[in-house]
């Protein structure tokens, strides 16, 4: 039995964690479905970043990103996705919200918390970097002063292979 | 012997596997996440702990893996509370695999079996949900299907029993304490954007959808008689056009006795509208709400948050400063009127106001009132609330003169230069604790709150970040009148101060200390310092933070749901990680 289980370890073992955009459909400020596996960029790197209206460290971070977005954009083609948390108690205020504070981000509604269950999140802000194909190669959680531009790195690590 | 064949059995398996299921493996993906709370306690007769009852340590922890190929997932979540810390349920105390799934979802059907997570609509009537910073877990063990027989068209069909703690998910041999009832529910939605191809990128939107939910209980009661089905129906559209956006839902409840609504036979309602406009540079979105007697639970002697099956959201402003967020407002699901009313605008760059980033500015303001109730004839006399009767009867419109909570605020965000940015916030609060907190007899909060946020950016890798924080409370002064008797009304209560420095090194490192001072307590005795030190550790997903210090007693809420957390002190450590 123990080697049958072992055996079974070793088939998880060879089973790549090869971590893909999970197939979890979400709405988008215009109530459209986005499938979040069918993801693409044209082959550029997608940022994927959870924040909620409520969460002070988030909205710091998308401020400071969208400061240098248009820049980023400019430089690698990069695309931020901004994942909300929020509940049916403040996804009203999503849409005043992001645009309020003028944000050019693509901004996805994950409502019921799939998404954020699927990708393991545990409390926002929680940031993943996946490459052209799709292929996660870094995510980050928290947000402190500054931080975005270790993440830049991490953009032109990827951005410079195409 | 028997371990040759199955030594085989594994090698003929994992060569199989490998060699034929090579595009299989390739697919499959394995991640995860982790973390555990631990709270180490000690006595502190400042703050009034003499004594621990025995109880030196909380361990709140999880681990999940989810593992997914394609169309196929499945996940476990294992949960420890060694035992639970101070704040959270007595009755999580244990070990276990607290929750599992499957799901299959090629894009036409999706079928899940386990534990599930699903609300409909915005949740008036079904939402299953979990908060690990609450220990809140009501997810439906059971099935779902969800269909999408055409473009737009989602339909969705649950059932199953609700987690309750660690209790076993029984029907029968349990007392009435423990029993709960089935759940069941179906949800349509039509996206009309989507489903008809004229209109894909119309400036009109629109979206329609409708859900029933029932349960089935068994009656257990010796005073009432109790109805073993109760249904409840909610009905939503969602509407745009251009910059603007309405949408609404109102649900409706037959009658449900149950010990939070005081065991009345009356039918419930609740409604949830909310229109915006938002366009570049400005947003603006109003909401109003009305619940009466809206609490939907599967089993009808559940406390508190017990066994919600529906979903009530609050919707004033979310407060996450320290002392702003002292006096959270929780949902009255027996009744309440809300409204409130949010505008965020940015004065555009290169401005005179806005200068080199823009200044941001946001403006707040939230009511809730009850509802007005009328007296009903029961037997030849007029009642209001008894058990066992109609209840009452409410006019829709009618608001009460019982205000539960009001909170006006406006904020100021401003990105200085390169090194400097400044948060500033000023709240008038309005709190009605006896109702909301259930402090009998406790005078209403009534309360100025400011505070100040700045970060300083020393270079590109350090920064520091002060906050400033302060609450006036108008109604209760020091040298107040109170008899000995009313003195634990006044915990917490009177003027406080807070002040927190942070300073950190981008990207792993960060310690702070704050202290938050009861300077203005009525009562003497209570005008504490609570002094904490944090230093947290954050490497890619992985956090580790470590904290020692006092905690006041208090409110935690997210997700408008709310848990009280008693005074302590001593030492925290928190570490997560996701894979």
């Amino acid at each position: 039995m123990t080697l049958l289980l072992m055996a079974f370890v070793c088939v998880g073992l060879h089973a790549q964690t090869k971590t893909d955009l999970p197939n979890v459909t979400l709405k988008d400020l215009n109530g459209k479905d986005v499938n979040i596996s069918k993801l693409s960029n044209n082959g550029n790197p997608i940022v994927l970043t959870f924040w909620a209206t409520w969460c002070g460290p988030c909205i710091k971070e998308h401020n400071a990103l969208n400061d240098v977005y248009q820049d980023w954009q400019d430089e690698t083609g990069v695309k931020i996705y901004a994942v909300s948390i929020d509940d049916s108690r403040s996804t009203a205020k999503v849409k005043p919200t992001v645009e309020g504070k003028g944000w050019e981000f693509n901004i996805l509604l994950d409502v019921n918390s799939d998404l954020k269950r699927a990708m393991n999140v545990s409390n926002p802000p929680h940031t993943f970097l996946f490459d052209g194909s799709g292929k996660l190669v870094y995510q980050h959680t928290g947000y402190f002063e500054g931080a975005e531009e270790d993440l830049y790195e991490e953009i032109l690590k990827i951005a410079t292979k195409k | 012997m028997r371990k040759h064949i199955l030594f085989v059995l594994a090698l003929a398996l994992t060569v199989s596997f490998r060699a034929s299921a090579q595009s299989f493996l390739e697919n499959s993906q394995v991640s995860g996440s982790f973390q555990t709370d631990a709270q180490y306690y000690m006595r502190d007769n400042g703050i009034g702990i003499n004594d621990l009852y025995g109880k030196k340590l909380g361990i709140n922890g999880f681990g999940k893996v989810n593992y997914t190929n394609g169309n196929f997932s499945a996940g476990v979540r294992f949960e420890a509370f060694l035992p639970e810390m101070n704040g959270f349920r007595s009755e999580l105390n244990g070990v276990g695999l607290a929750n599992f799934f499957a799901t299959y979802d090629n894009g036409f059907i999706g079928m899940t079996v386990g534990d599930i997570y699903d609300q409909f609509g915005s949740g008036l009537v079904f939402r299953t949900y979990e908060e690990w910073s609450l220990g809140m877990d009501n997810s439906l063990r059971g099935a779902r299907v969800v269909l999408r027989p055409a473009q737009g068209v989602t339909l969705k069909g649950v059932y199953g029993r609700q987690r309750f703690f660690w209790y076993p998910y029984l029907e029968r041999d349990m007392g009435a304490e423990e029993y709960r009832g089935i759940v069941r529910g179906v949800d349509a939605e039509w996206d009309l954007n989507q489903s008809i191809p004229s209109m894909n990128d119309a400036k009109f939107k629109m979206s329609l959808g409708g859900s029933f939910v029932s349960k089935k209980q068994e009656d257990l009661s010796l005073f009432y008689y109790i109805p073993e089905n109760v249904g409840a129906a909610a009905t939503r559209i969602n509407l745009g056009y251009g910059n603007w956006a309405f949408s609404t839902e109102y649900a409706y409840k037959i009658n449900d006795p149950s010990a939070i609504n005081n065991f009345i036979y009356k039918e419930g309602r609740a409604i949830l509208s909310s229109l915006s406009y938002s366009q570049k540079g400005f947003g603006a979105v109003l909401q109003v709400k009305r619940v009466d007697n809206m609490s939907f639970k599967s089993m009808y002697t559940g406390k508190q948050n017990d066994l919600d099956i529906n979903f009530i959201p609050p919707i004033n402003y979310t407060h996450t400063h320290s002392l702003p967020s002292m006096y959270t407002y929780s949902t009255q699901p027996n009744g309440e009127m809300a409204a409130q009313l949010q505008v965020n605008y940015t004065i555009p760059k290169g401005t005179a106001l806005g200068g080199k980033y823009g200044t941001k500015l946001a403006f707040n303001m939230s009511q809730v009132n009850d509802i007005v109730r009328d007296s009903v004839m029961e037997n030849g006399h007029m009642v209001i609330n008894k058990p066992g009767s109609l209840g009452y009867t409410s006019k829709f419109f009618a608001i009460s003169d019982h205000r539960f909570f009001r909170d006006i605020n406006f904020e100021i965000d401003k990105k200085i230069n390169k090194d400097w940015h400044v948060t500033a916030q000023y709240i008038n609060l309005y709190y009605d604790i006896e109702t909301i907190e259930g402090h009998a007899g406790a005078p209403v909060v009534q309360a100025n709150i400011g505070f100040l946020d700045v970060t300083y950016k020393i270079n590109k890798k350090q920064s520091l970040r002060l906050e400033l924080q302060g609450l006036w409370e108008n109604e209760v002064h020091k040298g107040y009148e109170y008899e000995e008797s009313e003195k634990k009304d006044y915990q917490k209560r009177g003027d406080w101060a807070f002040a927190l420095l942070e300073y950190t090194i981008t990207p792993h490192w960060s310690f702070s200390i704050a202290d938050k001072w009861n300077y203005g307590n009525p009562v003497e005795e209570y005008r504490d310092h609570y002094f904490t030190g944090t230093i947290s550790y954050i490497h890619e997903a992985t956090r580790v933070m470590l904290s020692a210090g006092r905690q006041s007693e208090g409110v935690v809420c997210v997700g408008g749901v709310c848990r009280t957390v008693p005074a302590s002190s001593g030492v925290t450590l928190t570490v997560s990680t996701s894979f």
